[in-house]
């Protein structure tokens, strides 16, 4: 009969024994069914341990289960949300970070000046006036920013002219640029085959070129360039080595930079050698129309001791060159700031991001609200039934909370999932340089996880805060 | 002589419907020991439910003084009077009021659960209360695979799985036919043979007649209290 005692109450209700109460005659009756019941093991459930919590889940599941097709809708909100909010950052990332290579590959110590044409209307009255047009940057500007500015330590001249390279009979339109040995390491570009022109060939004048690694197709498609000779414009030069290929994004960063609609299509020649074979004055017949430029120089790279000292000496610099151009034919790339306007892009781009998938991730959470509480009145009944048989208002919380966090970080999951998919496909697709940073499918996940928090306490609330005697009336 | 299990002290219940004051219980005192079968009867409207609901600790009253074993449970909060309903006593509804989603051993281990009884545990009991009602070969099944009387068995399985110290049955042949009413009455007879308390509320002589003790209320007053 009446088994043991009715042990220590449970929950944290102070319901004391019931000692003698309970069974007058208790004991008797031995062979009843009742009495061969295993004695009843109350325990307290104060707090919450893992097998509870294991129950409630599994609970949950059995009742998201239940409602597949609903549950799985809802899922669908926050999982679009958590994709999205992964795959945008891992494009934006990837987006910056190519911008940043770019700029990291013109040299963060670099400061880079280029001749541009001045403005049209002053080159048709130097026409008139039966002159060349004269402009850009001189040897003159190359010597005053190299000896009168401090923290200067490297100057790198270049002169660009614009010729027919061939092999043969093959035939490459090209920029020839004459420039000085030490251009690849104060450029990041670096060579794949042979070597770069020393100092010696620079003085004496040799006629020797390094090919840039997209015109190497063009020109030798078969075999290997080294040691051959192309013949740019009047002279034969020996190839002695090819450039690393640019990257494509970094390449038109540099042709951007140079403010010319400047090619791939490069070959380097020792500096001298292009002033002896082209003289100051550079004179172009194309498609019947005839030019002449007298430009000295077309590329400056200065190259700044400590990148501290790079924003002071552009300053200097631009000081320096605007007491002697009367006109505006130079213009100043600093990478530097270019890098520091690509940070700010940046953060522009994450706070955008941000916001978007902010929204998503809400219209995600009032979705799965909703259900909620379309799932809280429909088992209206269930909660009456479930506080008569002795849960508390925070068991009937604690199930329906349960319930939303495992529907959205379910959610959570499988967009986290999706989310790291997508860049993927993305870079595969669109050649799109994507990356997932590590933080973002978890920061994604916890969002999704809080979102199941915040939008299912108010059913789990209301829930609880039903009138038992109410709820088990309810139809 | 022993405490009573059940004492009410001039318990009154007050509902506020609109505008009009509905007086449910008045004032009504009244004593019931443990073991006892009684039957509570009368009219509909009388506050045959409302005197359950307030046993049954699902409501307070608005008035006088409720002891359970002793205890002032009138006075309780929302937390302990749900402690109360789970450790102490066991409901029988008209309706089954079964979970639909869960089989019937689960459904005898929700009161388990909220007592805190390890899984292994409850579901061993579940077992044993499910074959002692006549559902040993049911156990797998949901609600809605059973009939009226089987769902019912079920039920108050689930009301003896807590051990209570009174069972509250709301019109339990209610909704069954008359040899499923029977069967049922034929269970209370044996769980009242083996001194369980039972309160059973019902406006059929016949179920009442099975009761030691039945109860008559009218407008909320009690009108005869009769011992057979």
């Amino acid at each position: 009969m009446n088994p043991p005692s009715h042990g220590p109450a449970a929950g944290g209700a102070a319901v004391p024994v019931a000692g003698g109460v309970a069974a007058p005659g208790a004991s008797a009756d031995g062979d009843s069914l009742l009495a061969r019941l295993r004695p009843l093991a109350r325990r307290p459930t104060r707090g919450l341990s893992l097998t509870r919590l294991k129950r409630i889940v599994r609970l949950g599941l059995k009742s998201l289960w239940l409602h597949r097709l609903r549950s799985l809708l809802t899922m669908l909100g926050i999982v679009f949300g958590v994709c999205s909010v992964i795959a945008m950052l891992a494009i934006g990332e990837g987006a910056s970070f190519e911008a940043q290579e770019q700029i990291k590959n013109l040299g963060s110590q670099n400061i880079i000046l280029n001749s541009i044409k001045p403005p049209e209307e002053q080159k048709i009255t130097d026409r008139g006036s039966q002159r060349f047009l004269q402009y850009g940057l001189t040897y003159a500007d190359l010597r005053r920013i190299q000896y009168t500015i401090p923290g200067v330590t490297i100057v790198v001249p270049g002169r660009i002219m614009r010729e027919y390279v061939s092999n043969i009979t093959r035939r490459v339109d090209c920029e020839v640029m004459g420039t000085v040995p030490w251009y690849p390491t104060m450029r990041n570009h670096h060579l794949a085959q042979g070597r770069f022109f020393t100092d010696l060939e620079m003085e004496s004048r040799a006629n020797v070129c390094v090919l840039a690694a997209e015109v190497v197709p063009s020109l030798f498609p078969l075999d290997s360039p080294l040691g051959r000779d192309v013949r740019i414009g009047g002279g034969y030069y020996r190839v002695i080595g090819v450039m690393e290929p640019r990257a494509k994004a970094t390449a038109s960063a540099e042709t951007e930079t140079s403010g010319r609609g400047g090619s791939l299509n490069r070959i380097f020649i020792p500096l001298e050698t292009a002033k002896t074979r082209y003289g100051e004055i550079l004179a172009r017949e194309r498609q019947g129309s005839f030019e002449a430029e007298k430009v000295a120089l077309h590329e400056v790279t200065v190259k700044v001791d400590s990148q501290e000292r790079v924003l002071p000496v552009a300053e200097a610099i631009k000081a320096v060159m605007e007491r002697n151009h009367k006109k505006a034919d130079y213009r100043i790339v600093v990478p530097l700031e270019l890098l520091k306007k690509a940070e700010q892009t940046k953060h522009i781009f994450n706070v955008v991001l941000g916001s978007i998938a902010a929204i998503s991730l809400l219209v995600g959470g009032i979705g799965i609200m909703n259900i909620m509480l379309a799932s809280v009145t429909e088992r209206t009944r269930e909660i009456g039934i479930r506080r008569a048989l002795g849960a508390k208002r925070r068991d009937v919380i604690l199930q329906f909370l349960v319930e939303t966090v495992m529907l959205a970080s379910a959610g959570g999951i499988v967009g986290v999932a999706l989310g790291i998919a997508v860049p993927y496909l993305v870079t595969h697709f669109a050649h799109m340089r994507t990356i997932v940073t590590f933080w973002s499918p978890l920061v994604a996940f916890g969002i999704s996880a809080l979102v199941g928090i915040v939008f299912g306490l108010y059913p789990a609330l209301r829930a609880a805060s039903m009138d038992p005697v109410e709820a088990l009336r309810h139809e | 002589m022993a405490t009573p299990l059940v004492r009410f002290e001039n318990v009154s219940k007050t509902y506020q419907m609109g505008p009009v004051i509905v007086q449910a219980l008045r004032e009504v005192t009244l004593e019931i020991h443990a073991g006892e079968y009684l039957s509570i009867m009368g009219p509909s409207g009388c506050g045959k439910s409302t005197m359950l609901n307030v046993l049954g600790c699902l409501d307070r009253p608005s008035a006088g003084r409720y002891y359970l074993a002793g205890e002032d449970v009138s006075q309780f909060g929302d937390d302990a009077l749900s402690a109360t309903r789970g450790a102490r006593l066991g409901f029988i509804f008209q309706s089954y009021n079964l979970i639909q989603q869960l089989t019937v051993v689960e459904n005898i281990e929700v009161p388990l659960y909220y007592q805190g009884c390890s899984e292994p545990e409850s579901r061993a009991r579940a077992r044993e209360l499910a074959a002692l009602v006549g559902l040993g070969d049911r156990l797998e099944h949901k609600p809605y695979e059973l009939s009226g009387g089987q769902q019912q068995r079920a039920a108050i399985a689930r009301a003896l799985a807590n051990d209570p110290l009174v069972i509250l049955a709301d019109e339990p042949t209610g909704n069954l036919d008359s040899a499923s009413g029977a069967e049922l009455l034929r269970l209370f007879d044996d769980l009242s043979a083996q001194r369980k308390t039972l309160i059973l509320v019902t406006h059929d002589t016949n179920i009442s007649r099975h009761a030691a003790r039945t109860i008559c209320l009218r407008d909320g007053e009690v009108e005869s209290d009769l011992r057979q």
